[in-house]
């Protein structure tokens, strides 16, 4: 049994909320550079170029990529032989949301309730995602999530009948709808399988996985490629503003489902895919 | 076209613009966003005053985050102009003449647009670092309250909008797609 004091998840989670805001990973860096390069369109490619620039902009002076730094999404992969000691590890989270987004001048972009709509003004409470694992290390997945792209996430119950062509129009449809309002060019997350709040999980754990890592089932990876040249053959392009560059990738997980039913969930990311990944 | 614009703009300002121009502006802009909105719209319920002069304003759809020690204000790009599409028609119909966010409008708003010889402009989404860059001062007016969601006045230089819904009927998020439909 190995002890964490819960105020080292504190301190990480702290300096997460700061680097994610900032600095996006360097296989979304890559992707835009390849996509300023390719885009056909003079006026996309200008957008992209601008949006170079912003990163650049954000890196050298500390200024958010986005003013909408996100409602925090954490995953914790815990080893089941961790035991977290000094308090609750949700707090400890939470304490680390808090201070992330006062001490890195992050907007606080949280409503108590969905109703009455009163910011809690350090945004907190974050979305916390656990799953247990063997081993006794911990990793974090840190993934403030924009709402612009957020609101043009869709989930589809599709029948066992539509098979892999409902799929498609699943995906296409999302995208479509999506248009310009998703801060093109996005990242495209698909969950297809297991059940409803199963896909949507799927679909937003599919934002964080590395753009350059490939599926391991064929199928899974072949479609990923068709539904990247379809969509790019939307036309949306940068800013929505018409291009060759709709999405800068199409990530898709997939899980065992029931006879009855096909779900498919799209989870959508605008260009400032931002997740930190970090193991204690 | 690149254009440069001092604001505010003015009815003939607005009908020389066409979809697709490309505009620096420069001079003084309110901030507002969706609670803001929602306040003034009870404002007009109440039948009193809006809070800022609306005649010729231009209003840019956007919610900062927090400013750093010597610096006007922090990342501050565009959010989806549709949230605002239920309040648009209202405030252009009483003389504002230019919208800054991103995103579809409805028919109703590009109707509003047309009548009033206004404007819908588009700002890069996602490029806040960059935007943020372009204003050089930044101060709240009202609703300070609503923190991110305060209605702002914002001077700018050199900010990069793109014209989408000019009053000629010209929507750039239809035209431009269909140059790059496969």
């Amino acid at each position: 049994m190995r002890e964490i004091a819960v105020k080292d998840i504190t301190k990480e989670i702290a300096d997460m909320c700061i680097q994610a805001n900032h600095y996006l990973s360097e296989d979304m860096d890559q992707a835009l550079k390849v996509a300023t390069k390719e885009e056909k369109s003079p006026l996309g490619k200008k957008i992209l170029e601008q949006l170079q620039e912003n990163l650049t902009i954000a890196d050298q002076e500390t200024i958010p990529i986005c003013q909408d730094t996100g409602m925090a999404v954490v995953f914790m992969e815990i080893g089941q032989d961790v035991h977290f000691v000094g308090g609750s590890l949700e707090d400890a989270i939470n304490e680390g949301v808090r201070q992330g987004y006062i001490d890195g001048y992050l907007r606080k972009s949280v409503v108590g309730d969905p109703i009455e709509r009163v910011n809690t003004k350090d945004n907190t409470p974050a979305v916390i995602h656990y799953s247990i694992v063997t081993g006794d290390k911990v990793k974090i997945t840190f993934a403030p999530k924009g709402f612009g792209s957020e609101n043009m996430s869709r989930i589809f119950m599709l029948k066992p009948a539509d098979g892999i062509e409902g799929v498609k129009n699943a995906i296409l449809t999302a995208v479509k709808d999506a248009g310009p309002n998703a801060c093109p060019p996005m990242v495209v997350g698909v969950g297809i399988g297991g059940t409803f709040e199963k896909s949507a999980l799927m679909a937003k754990q599919a934002l964080t996985r590395n753009l350059n890592q490939k599926p391991e089932i064929p199928w899974v990876a072949d479609l990923e490629k068709e539904m990247l040249e379809k969509i790019n053959g939307l036309g949306i392009g940068p800013g929505g503003l018409g291009g060759s560059t709709t999405a800068l990738a199409v990530n898709i997980n997939t899980y065992a489902t029931h006879i009855a039913g096909l779900p498919v969930a799209v989870n959508i990311c605008c260009h400032v895919n931002r997740h930190v990944v970090r193991e204690l | 076209m690149d254009r440069h614009i001092t604001l505010p703009i003015t009815k003939e300002i607005a009908e020389s613009l066409t979809s697709g121009d490309y505009v620096y502006l420069d001079g003084q802009m309110y901030v507002a966003r969706d609670a803001a909105h929602k306040r003034m719209m009870e404002v007009l319920d109440r039948g009193e005053e809006l809070p800022i002069p609306i005649k010729d304003a231009t209003i840019y759809y956007m919610g900062p985050s927090p400013a750093r020690e010597g610096r006007p204000i922090g990342s501050a790009g565009p959010t989806t102009a549709s949230r605002m599409d239920k309040y648009a028609p209202r405030i252009l119909d009483l003389g504002q003449k230019a919208m800054i966010g991103k995103g579809k409008r409805t028919k109703e708003v590009l109707d509003a647009v047309i009548r009033n010889h206004a404007v819908y402009f588009a700002a890069v989404g996602g490029a806040g670092a960059l935007l943020s860059k372009c204003i050089t001062e930044s101060e709240v007016i009202c609703y300070d309250d609503l923190g991110a969601e305060a209605i702002r006045k914002i001077m700018v230089e050199n900010f990069p909008v793109i014209v989408v819904a000019d009053c000629h009927g010209n929507n750039l998020y239809e035209t431009a797609i269909l140059e790059y439909q496969k």
